[in-house]
């Protein structure tokens, strides 16, 4: 997949057995770091199109969630795990993107998909470039709490103007399924599938790209310490401002990618609960590793259905049983930072290590 | 010595820094000229820090300038000094813990980099070739440093002396022109002093050095010109020589009236 290991974790390249796959890894080593990323994506996609050929139209649509979540997780591990910019409020983006996307397929119903996504990103980058400058000067709880009012206050927009945001039940959008060249080839809840994951695999190519390059370097390095970062010639408040607007892009791009995917954008998707379960979802996931953003998003989607899973398998009253998932969620993630503090991830890299002194 | 002989790269004209009641700074002047070691000395809370912190631009002082090559550099901030090829280290070394050594000097040497922002960004156009460059450069300083088995490791699973080592390396990568140098020898064992004083003189054939430091025997033997600073005022400034016979940096130093210097 994605080159998704930053520079560091990828400079520690791992000693090969044979001769033949050593060379091989010297010349994808050798490749420019965007060619690698295009070409992990596009095998990437492959694999979705594979497995979702096999699943489901009900797994095609988790597969797709995973999909659009891990670019909104990704996107705040830029934020918070590589330029160390605490966001509570990131729902927020995916509020804007959504709604944007909704009001453009609604009211310009010709424009073609991939100009609804880009116009997405363009909106959320605008409204992230406003964010992130008023923003700029705060730094842990006081950022943490701005983001937090933004979350909290935004989806309340809807209510406020509902002949444009729909109120409370938001707005319903209808989207084409499969192209009919390919209705042979390929079912409807797999073609949004792989529409979802190709939106997400640009966005990751990107992130990645950013992360194994300067701009990433000089992330960190802020995040590590400012006052170095500066001396070092880094400018410190336009770096943070250009991680925040990268973050909310690929934030409204999740978001845009939930309307697509479900056909509705409501306010009560885009709650409070929403920004802190990405926030737990890259916590879990791993923060500094943008692998991190792919098992987070995994356990976003997952954990809320076997929590779902299990309510309903034990008979628990609908007060009970809409809590069991969030409850889950919230004890795995006690349990995970407790084992590995550095996330699901840094317990796949543990175990990869310990597979490889075995082997 | 050579301070006054050739145009100085880094002039401090009568800079004042109060910071409410205190004065931590009052009217203080020095000047550091290209291949030369000027030692900053002082007892603690002289305000050495603080004339470090005016001339990287974190402190801006109530009167007096700073003059780069001869023009003021007015309101600069701190990320504007790497451009004009002025480098520092600091006493707490403020290496980048989540960062490899490689990565820590490769930082060091992002002004070296000549892509733009969309560039950065995107993975096109100079970023292949700045991230080569940066690299090669940043280990060619390691290899120098005698630091390159490190290169892939945290700076905080290393020794302390190897991370002051990391520090030099993050600091000169960029090939600058004068060295702010913030007690580079604290914690160090003597003979890891020995050597730095024999690298500090070598950057002075490339660059100006400012030193901060509280060795007196490795300041008294590398440095051309010393400033001696006492509750923010210049006591006293000269060769090493001229500095140990003084005084009034005795009494500083010592706090009482003696009639001879310290011998040298």
């Amino acid at each position: 997949m994605v080159s998704l290991e930053h520079s560091e974790a990828a400079a520690a390249g791992t000693p090969r057995r044979g001769r033949g796959s050593r060379a091989l890894a010297d010349r994808w080593r050798a490749l420019p770091v965007l060619a690698r990323n295009l070409l992990a994506a596009a095998a990437a996609l492959l694999g979705i199109f594979l497995l979702t050929s096999v699943t489901s139209p009900i797994t095609d649509l988790h597969i797709a969630s995973v999909g659009y979540y891990m670019l909104a997780v990704a996107g705040l591990q830029l934020l918070i795990g590589f330029s160390g910019q605490i966001s509570l409020g990131h729902g927020a983006f995916m509020f804007i993107g959504a709604y944007t996307m909704a009001l453009l397929v609604l009211h310009q119903p010709m424009l073609p998909l991939w100009l609804n996504m880009a116009a997405t990103v363009v909106v959320s980058c605008v409204a992230g470039v406003l964010v992130g400058a008023a923003t700029a000067r705060l730094h842990g709880p006081y950022l943490a709490g701005a983001t937090l009012a933004l979350a909290v206050g935004l989806p309340s927009l809807t209510v406020r103007f509902p002949e444009l945001l729909g109120g409370n039940n938001g707005l319903s959008i209808t989207t084409r399924g499969a192209p009919p060249a390919l209705s042979g080839l390929i079912t409807n809840s797999q073609w949004h599938a792989v529409v979802v994951w190709l939106t997400t695999l640009i966005g990751l190519v990107i992130l990645a790209t950013i992360s194994s390059g300067r701009m990433g370097r000089r992330m960190r390095a802020i995040r590590d310490d400012e006052a170095a970062a500066a001396l070092a010639g880094i400018p410190v408040g336009r770096t943070k401002v250009i991680a925040f607007v990268i973050s909310a892009g690929c934030g409204g791009l999740a978001g845009a990618s939930h309307t697509y995917l479900l056909g509705t954008a409501t306010p009560s998707s885009f709650a409070l609960t929403l920004s802190l379960s990405l926030l737990a979802a890259l916590v879990l996931g791993g923060l500094g590793s943008l692998w991190g953003a792919l098992w987070g998003a995994i356990a976003l989607v997952y954990f809320e259905l076997w929590g779902t899973e299990l309510a309903h398998s034990l008979d628990l009253s609908t007060n009970v049983a809409n809590n069991v998932p969030i409850v889950l969620f919230g004890v795995l993630l006690i349990l995970i930072v407790l084992i590995w503090p550095q996330g699901l991830h840094g317990m796949v890299r543990r175990l990869g290590a310990l597979v490889r002194r075995r082997g | 010595m050579a301070t006054t002989t050739a145009d100085p790269l880094l002039e401090a004209e009568g800079i004042t820094v109060r910071f409410g009641g205190l004065t931590a700074l009052n009217g203080v002047s020095l000047a550091v000229a290209p291949g030369t070691v000027v030692g900053l000395i002082g007892p603690n809370g002289a305000g050495k820090t603080t004339l470090f912190n005016v001339v990287s631009g974190v402190v801006h002082p109530q009167q007096g300038r700073i003059l780069w090559k001869g023009a003021p550099l007015g309101d600069h901030r701190p990320h504007h000094l790497a451009k004009r090829r002025i480098a520092r280290t600091f006493q707490g070394l403020n290496l980048f813990p989540g960062m490899t050594v490689l990565d820590n000097v490769i930082v060091g040497a992002d002004r070296l980099a000549s892509g733009t922002m969309p560039e950065m960004l995107t993975g096109l156009g100079r970023y292949q070739r700045d991230e080569r460059r940066l690299r090669e450069r940043a280990m060619a300083a390691l290899e120098e440093f005698g630091i390159a088995d490190a290169a892939r490791a945290l700076p905080g699973t290393l020794p302390y002396g190897v991370q002051k080592q990391v520090a030099l390396a993050r600091a000169v990568v960029a090939d600058p022109q004068l060295l702010l140098l913030d007690e580079p020898a604290s914690g160090l064992s003597g003979a890891e002093i020995t050597a730095l004083g024999k690298r500090i003189r070598e950057f002075s054939e490339q660059m100006g050095v400012l030193l901060v430091e509280h060795h007196m025997d490795l300041v008294m033997e590398i440095c051309d010109h010393i400033v001696v600073l006492n509750f923010g005022e210049v006591i006293s400034a000269g060769t090493p020589a001229e500095i140990q016979a003084d005084p009034a940096v005795t009494k500083a130093y010592l706090g009482a009236d003696t009639e001879e210097g310290p011998d040298a």
